[in-house]
């Protein structure tokens, strides 16, 4: 049976991430006050029959390893 | 120079490539992105655009097309490639460039003219730049080396890197120097009627490169 897995994609620690920026600089303005480090990233839900090549699976496609780190949480 | 331009789903300048390849070479076809026969091509353009709509990263599912195949392959062999906007992106992805292209800072698509200088040479392009993910990204260790290289192809001028690209680099090449990506749009400014030709420059310099 195929196992369920999320993927989460994240922009590496260093590198500007001008979508994080813009969310944060929008919250003040909704009256949330003290939130910051924001960063976006992505999310992909997946079943695989072999959850084994997911890290592979992960540095060939779904990451560009030199800009992003990911973390696979198998469910 | 006979140019194969590619042409993926979602691909939008391969017609103004294609014409620069005419006017700055002796003709050009189209390579749809399932095809791999290169057959006759003395060189490829990747043109710019949104392949495969630019799904989960610009150029991520484009670089694995059976063109892109064909292209690494003549690329290892040493045929001139060039990589334009998301044709850059792609050749970063495929790993033919070293580097990848975040979103700009501030997050502005930007689309204008852009200046830019010729590294060696020192020579100004004036040359349209539209993106909205062309901020040239490499770490540090990896710059310096591009820089020791002279990999380092064309940077912005003073006051033209709007996207925020790290050391003002708009163009890149590979080691070998047959490889060439870069962000601003060559094909758009080869008549003078778009107010430049400078385009041009950059077609050339890479047949001579072949020659």
């Amino acid at each position: 049976m195929a196992a369920k897995a999320r993927v989460l994609i994240r922009p590496k620690e260093g590198i500007l991430d001008p979508q994080g920026k813009a969310v944060e600089r929008a919250l003040p303005a909704l009256g949330f006050e003290g939130v910051g480090h924001v960063r976006v990233g992505r999310l992909v839900e997946l079943e695989a029959e072999d959850p084994e090549r997911l890290p592979e699976l992960c540095e060939k496609l779904l990451a560009n390893p030199l800009i992003e780190d990911f973390e696979i949480q198998t469910l | 120079m006979i140019w194969g331009v590619l042409q993926f789903p979602g691909s939008c300048d391969e017609r103004d490539a294609l014409h620069a390849c005419e006017l700055a070479g002796d003709g050009a076809r189209l390579i749809w992105h399932e095809s791999r026969d290169l057959d006759g091509v003395d060189g490829v353009i990747v043109p710019g655009g949104f392949s495969y709509g630019d799904y989960l990263r610009a150029g991520a599912i484009a670089c694995f097309s059976p063109a892109m195949e064909a292209v690494a392959e003549a690329a290892a062999g040493g045929v001139p490639v060039i990589g334009i906007c998301n044709g850059f992106q792609v050749l970063c992805e495929a790993g033919l460039l070293p580097g990848a292209l975040l979103r700009n800072v501030e997050l502005r698509f930007r689309c204008h003219q852009v200046e830019l200088i010729e590294e060696g040479t020192g020579e100004r392009l004036s040359i349209p730049a539209k993106h909205g993910e062309g901020r040239y990204y490499a770490p540090e260790e990896m710059l310096d080396r591009l820089e020791a290289n002279g990999q380092v192809a064309y940077r912005y001028a003073d006051g033209h890197n709007s996207n925020g690209s790290a050391r003002d680099i708009a163009g890149v090449r590979n080691e070998a120097g047959n490889v060439l990506g870069l962000m601003p749009h060559p094909e758009h400014a080869v008549d003078p009627l778009t107010g430049s030709t400078d385009g041009l420059r950059v077609f050339r310099s890479m047949e001579k490169a072949a020659a």
